[in-house]
């Protein structure tokens, strides 16, 4: 083994795995994916009153059923931020963007999403956002494309 | 509750990358290395259980082939957790309490080397509404670093002090991966790698294995003149969507600390298992920690991060100084998922 390691004759293999397999997404988290691609935003109601989005199927503290829909936003608040200088191939840019959890107007607990802006400089906290939505939607996360502050919304929807 | 020790524990050097050994091969030094320390082998160990993840191995019970590595035959007591050693050896733990064994080996290992590791570690997140987005563990840690500022708990020149003084104290550590000496200034001279993250305030991606032996009661102090003994242990999980949690905060980790005493005695030494520079004040809060108690004396995980093995590492670093001498009690915390989703906290103590 050590002659090999000095040669540089390390053997090696691509290895390509996948999951193939479906799920259901039942009425909870089913209802906020169809939602998505009616351009709607819903969140679900905890017992202790808070508006969870994504919806949660179980309450957070109780672990009991959560079954009440409350439509929210679809504009939020940036609640934090992260700015990306070089984005990797699957993220959801292709140039240099901001991942921000937003709290939706009517919501209590923020979503994660990835924002469009025009520089590190643009993005603060606090800062008011709304969706920018795919031009196809399939009910799927990526039903929202990205993110725009809302005073930029509009070179966003030109995206 | 019987009394259960940590009385050997042993670590591959960290390193990058490990690419002319297997997973199995470079286990076995510190498999064997543990077992040795103690004059033991498999034969005197009453139960074996890992740590390990097959999304790094990139193939299914990948954990069943490195069994190897401990020679199982005849056939052993074995578990398995697809988590960090450091609850591998709470499963340990809690066999040993039945008291139908007094000795167990604790191991983990991972090459995190062959793929793309931030990446890799999106497949934790919610497969349905967070999984799709890619968010990397860079860009979340970046995300609750972000929150932490704006509380106003903890500044960029703090985190920078924990950077400094973390790869510092590994020049020390003949084990570490990244060690330095440079000022907290010219750390807060980088750029920013995902603001507002620096390089430097990030963990390395490491390939690297560990193993513990645990003992109890007379079988311990047969064994080892200063057993490390287990005075508390304790592990908590939160939600794993971020918005449900106060990210400037680890309310799982003082659980844990709560329900383990670390606030029953001093505390000389803690080892805390906190991959980005912002996390370590998280947890020193969360824990209760006096600047009285000297932190992640290995340089801790900034300085050397295999997957799934770091949490035990922080349980071995604290054991060993509390075999030594070097200090008489001291807390090891061990943490899994985004932005510290789950924490275990140990408490060690040596007897005079």
């Amino acid at each position: 083994m050590t002659d090999q390691t000095e040669a540089g004759e390390i053997l090696s293999a691509p290895l390509i795995i996948e999951y193939p397999f479906k799920r259901t997404t039942g009425p909870i988290i089913g209802a906020f994916l169809t939602g998505l691609r009616e351009q709607v935003l819903v969140g679900s109601k905890a017992e202790d009153g808070r508006v969870i989005v994504p919806p949660a199927e179980f309450d957070p503290v109780s672990g009991n059923d959560l079954t009440e829909l409350v439509e929210v936003g679809p504009e939020g608040v940036i609640a934090t931020w992260a700015w990306v200088t070089a984005p990797h191939a699957k993220h959801p840019l292709d140039d240099p963007f901001a991942w921000v959890l937003v709290t939706l107007d009517g919501a209590d607990t923020p979503m994660l999403g990835a924002l469009k802006a025009d520089g590190i400089d643009a993005v603060s906290t606090g800062a008011r956002v709304k969706p920018v939505w795919a031009e196809e939607r399939e009910g799927h996360i990526d039903d929202i494309a990205h993110w725009v502050l809302v005073d930029d919304a509009d070179e966003g929807d030109r995206a | 509750m019987r009394d259960i020790a940590v009385i050997s524990f042993a670590q591959t050097p960290a390193r990058r990358s490990v690419p002319e050994l297997n997973e199995v091969e470079m286990l076995m030094p510190a498999v064997h290395g543990a077992l040795e320390q103690v004059d033991m082998t498999i034969d005197d160990i009453g139960f074996t259980c890992s740590g390990s993840t097959d999304y790094l191995a990139g193939t299914a019970f990948s954990f069943v082939s490195t069994l190897d590595s401990v020679g199982p035959w005849p056939p052993i007591q074995e578990s398995h957790v697809e988590m960090d050693g450091a609850w591998a050896l709470y499963e340990a733990w809690v066999k040993l309490q039945l008291g139908e064994i007094d000795t167990a080996l604790v191991y983990a290992y991972a090459k995190s080397s062959p793929g793309d590791l931030p990446m890799v570690l999106t497949r934790q997140l919610d497969p349905i509404t967070v999984g799709p987005l890619w968010a990397d563990s860079v860009s979340l840690a970046a995300l609750q670093a972000r929150s932490l500022l704006d509380s106003g708990k903890a500044t960029e020149a703090d985190m920078a002090e924990v950077v400094a003084r973390s790869r510092k104290d590994a020049l020390g550590n003949p084990n570490a991966q990244l060690a330095w000496d440079r000022s907290a200034e010219d750390i807060l001279a980088e750029e920013y790698h995902i603001a507002p993250l620096r390089k430097s305030d990030c963990a390395p991606i490491t390939d690297g294995a560990a193993a513990i032996v645990l003992a109890a009661g007379d079988v311990a102090r047969s064994k080892v003149k200063r057993p490390a003994w287990i005075r508390g242990i304790d592990h908590r999980v939160e939600p794993i969507h971020l918005g449900l949690r106060d990210l400037t905060i680890s309310a799982s980790t003082s659980i844990a600390a709560g329900k383990a005493g670390v606030a029953d005695g001093k505390v000389d030494i803690a080892e805390l298992h906190a991959p980005f520079s912002h996390q370590e004040l998280i947890l020193k809060e969360a824990i209760g920690l006096g600047d009285d108690t000297t932190i992640n004396p290995s340089g801790g995980a900034l300085a050397a991060n295999a997957m799934m093995t770091a949490g035990l590492i922080r349980i071995g670093e604290v054991a060993t100084r509390i075999s030594n001498g070097e200090a008489d009690r001291g807390v090891a915390h061990a943490t899994s998922g985004p932005c510290l989703q789950q924490n275990l906290v140990t408490v060690l103590e040596g007897e005079n």
